[in-house]
């Protein structure tokens, strides 16, 4: 954001109005609904709250939410630095495609690309009877989680990191070969410190949205209690049991956790603004 | 937005100013390297995305082009495009107004606890859907806050249409919000001191100035909001009940579908769905590819007038 003039009157009218109405709206939509959860808890005794929330089955979810979501989000790093390279560095034929391809994942419904995926990973599905010869199973084990919540998290590295790119300066990637770097030193050294903020935010970004993901999950995960259990899931489950308490339970931990995920986000790109501020 | 739309602005300034266009060999990759990383991408991009949207529009056609259309106009069908499309007729304005509001608070004026503000209206983008749609039932629900109430006044929220609607409301929240509020802040405020000086009142301002200098944007996050308020499964989910026919969007219709292996009807509804996030992503290619021919407009004419 551009910084405002310093302190001047402002003439425009309808602050008090757009505030109100702005906060009124939050309320009713967003903060009362959410505080609902973490009262509804309260009622728990902390020992009763633990209790609930480090059965077995819960901590077999966790492992498997955040353990797929992290592989997840790294594959995305990985492939979403080298895509966003692509596009901004290089050009070949279908780029543009590609380039308004990449938001495909934010635009196709959850329930649309679970269904997707399941039948293209299934025993019988084009790339599952690929894989069968080998005894690779992807749907309806951990390995379909993982594929599922790569899919969801592919737009976040990419668009986070494509800006900053762009706005690399080449002459500094020159300097660097005039003073004999070689190309990959000149990316190691001098390309990648820059980058580095906004991939890690594209990283946590892409993370924080395959922790809470559902709907591409459900359909290709099989949902076997211990295995292939999300813990979106496992709120559900515990909803369609009439068992209110312990589904708040879970709902107030992924809420910690969004929380602590959203002030990550906020840290890395508070850092990377502050690094591109130091650096123009 | 600014991302896709400077990348393509930096891509074709590279070959249109002169002496920028061919950089020297020594910040260019080893050809070898370079179509390596291009080949990785393609096929990373491939297998991701692009297989597994023609894999919809293959089986949905599967069995012909008669059990496709049949899935189509079969009435539960009907019934659950009809409830998609008033489900985002609803929380699509709903945010535009709020979204619109919201910017102007933020961007046009200063107060204290803004970047709180904006923190808290992005909150709904990182909440799971989930539990999204729990924290309704436990307002609405019979066992929540407002369930006795509902109940004795004979309403009906949770496992009903106003669940639904509120629940896509709330995954939807921040998209015209977070769209408008940089727009409007970088455009500053002198236009509209400029139109009220001149004996404007406020509205007038609002929709002669303001409403064209964001509209594009506006625009964006209006399509954004309804392809996700259209396609939204997992908040959705929790409070409708599944009454088919009823309380079913097409995502849940998708889903019943598919559970009962009814697979060429489930993947023709869901083809549905896809064909919207394509013309979602050619509407958003559109407005960006609009909004960048307009800057480019503007540096060529600046530097004259000063």
């Amino acid at each position: 954001m551009t910084p405002r003039p310093a302190k001047r009157h402002n003439v425009l009218p309808g602050f008090g109005l757009s505030l109100g109405y702005t906060l009124f709206y939050l309320c009713l939509i967003v903060l009362i609904p959410l505080s609902a959860a973490f009262i509804r808890t309260s009622s728990l005794t902390w020992e009763q709250f633990w209790g609930i929330v480090t059965t077995p089955r819960v901590v077999a979810s966790y492992q498997l939410t955040f353990g797929a979501s992290l592989i997840g989000a790294t594959i995305n790093a990985v492939f979403g630095l080298i895509v966003a390279w692509v596009l901004v560095r290089y050009s070949f034929p279908g780029k543009r495609i590609l380039d308004a391809l990449v938001d495909l994942p934010f635009a196709l419904p959850t329930a649309v690309a679970g269904i997707a995926l399941t039948g293209l990973y299934a025993q019988n599905g084009w790339i599952g009877s690929l894989l069968a010869p080998y005894g690779i199973k992807v749907a309806f084990t951990q390995l379909g989680v993982i594929v599922a919540l790569t899919f969801i998290g592919l737009p976040f590295v990419v668009r986070t990191v494509q800006p900053v790119i762009e706005d690399l300066e080449r002459e500094l990637e020159e300097a660097a070969a005039s003073l004999g770097a070689s190309r990959w030193q000149t990316f190691v050294n001098v390309i990648l410190p820059v980058i580095l903020p906004a991939l890690l935010t594209g990283f946590a970004l892409a993370l924080a949205r395959a922790i809470g993901e559902y709907g591409s999950v459900v359909f290709i995960a099989g949902n076997i209690p211990m295995k292939t259990e999300i813990t979106p899931l496992l709120i559900i489950t515990k909803l369609e049991q009439y068992d209110f308490v312990g589904a708040t339970a879970l709902a107030v931990v992924m809420l910690v956790i969004s929380f602590c995920m959203l002030l990550v986000v906020n840290l890395l790109q508070w850092w990377a603004n502050r690094r591109a501020g130091r650096e123009s | 937005m600014a991302g896709a739309a400077t990348s393509l602005a930096a891509s074709t300034s590279a070959v249109a100013v002169p002496g920028r266009a061919r950089k020297t060999a020594a910040t260019d990759e080893h050809p070898a390297i370079k179509w390596l990383l291009i080949g990785l991408s393609v096929t990373f991009m491939v297998l991701f995305l692009i297989i597994p949207l023609v894999a919809v529009f293959c089986e949905a056609f599967r069995k012909g082009t008669d059990v496709y259309f049949a899935a189509l106009v079969e009435p539960d069908a009907v019934s659950a495009i009809k409830l998609t499309l008033i489900t985002a007729a609803i929380a699509v304005p709903l945010n535009l107004v709020f979204g619109v509001a919201a910017a102007w608070a933020i961007a046009k004026f200063d107060f204290r606890g803004k970047s709180v503000l904006i923190t808290l209206i992005d909150l709904p983008f990182s909440v799971s859907p989930v539990v999204a749609g729990l924290i309704y039932v436990l307002v609405f629900g019979l066992q929540g806050w407002l369930g006795p109430w509902l109940q004795a006044h004979d309403l009906k929220v949770v496992f009903a249409v106003p669940g639904i609607i509120l629940a896509t409301i709330f995954v939807t929240f921040p998209f015209v919000a977070r769209e408008l509020i940089p727009l409007m802040a970088a455009q500053g405020n002198e236009e509209e001191e400029a139109a009220l000086v001149l004996g404007a009142s406020g509205w007038q301002t609002f929709w002669h100035v303001t409403l064209p200098n964001i509209k594009w944007g506006l625009l964006y996050g209006v399509i954004l909001c309804n392809a996700r308020a259209m396609g939204e499964f997992g908040a959705v989910s929790v409070v409708s009940g599944h009454v088919r026919g009823q309380t079913n969007t097409m995502p849940l219709h998708v889903e019943i579908l598919y559970n009962e292996y009814q697979f060429a009807a489930a993947f023709a509804v869901a083809s549905l769905l896809a064909l919207l996030a394509l013309v979602t992503l050619g509407l958003k290619s559109f407005i960006e590819w609009k909004t960048r021919r307009e800057h480019e407009v503007l540096p060529l004419e600046a530097p004259r007038e000063a």
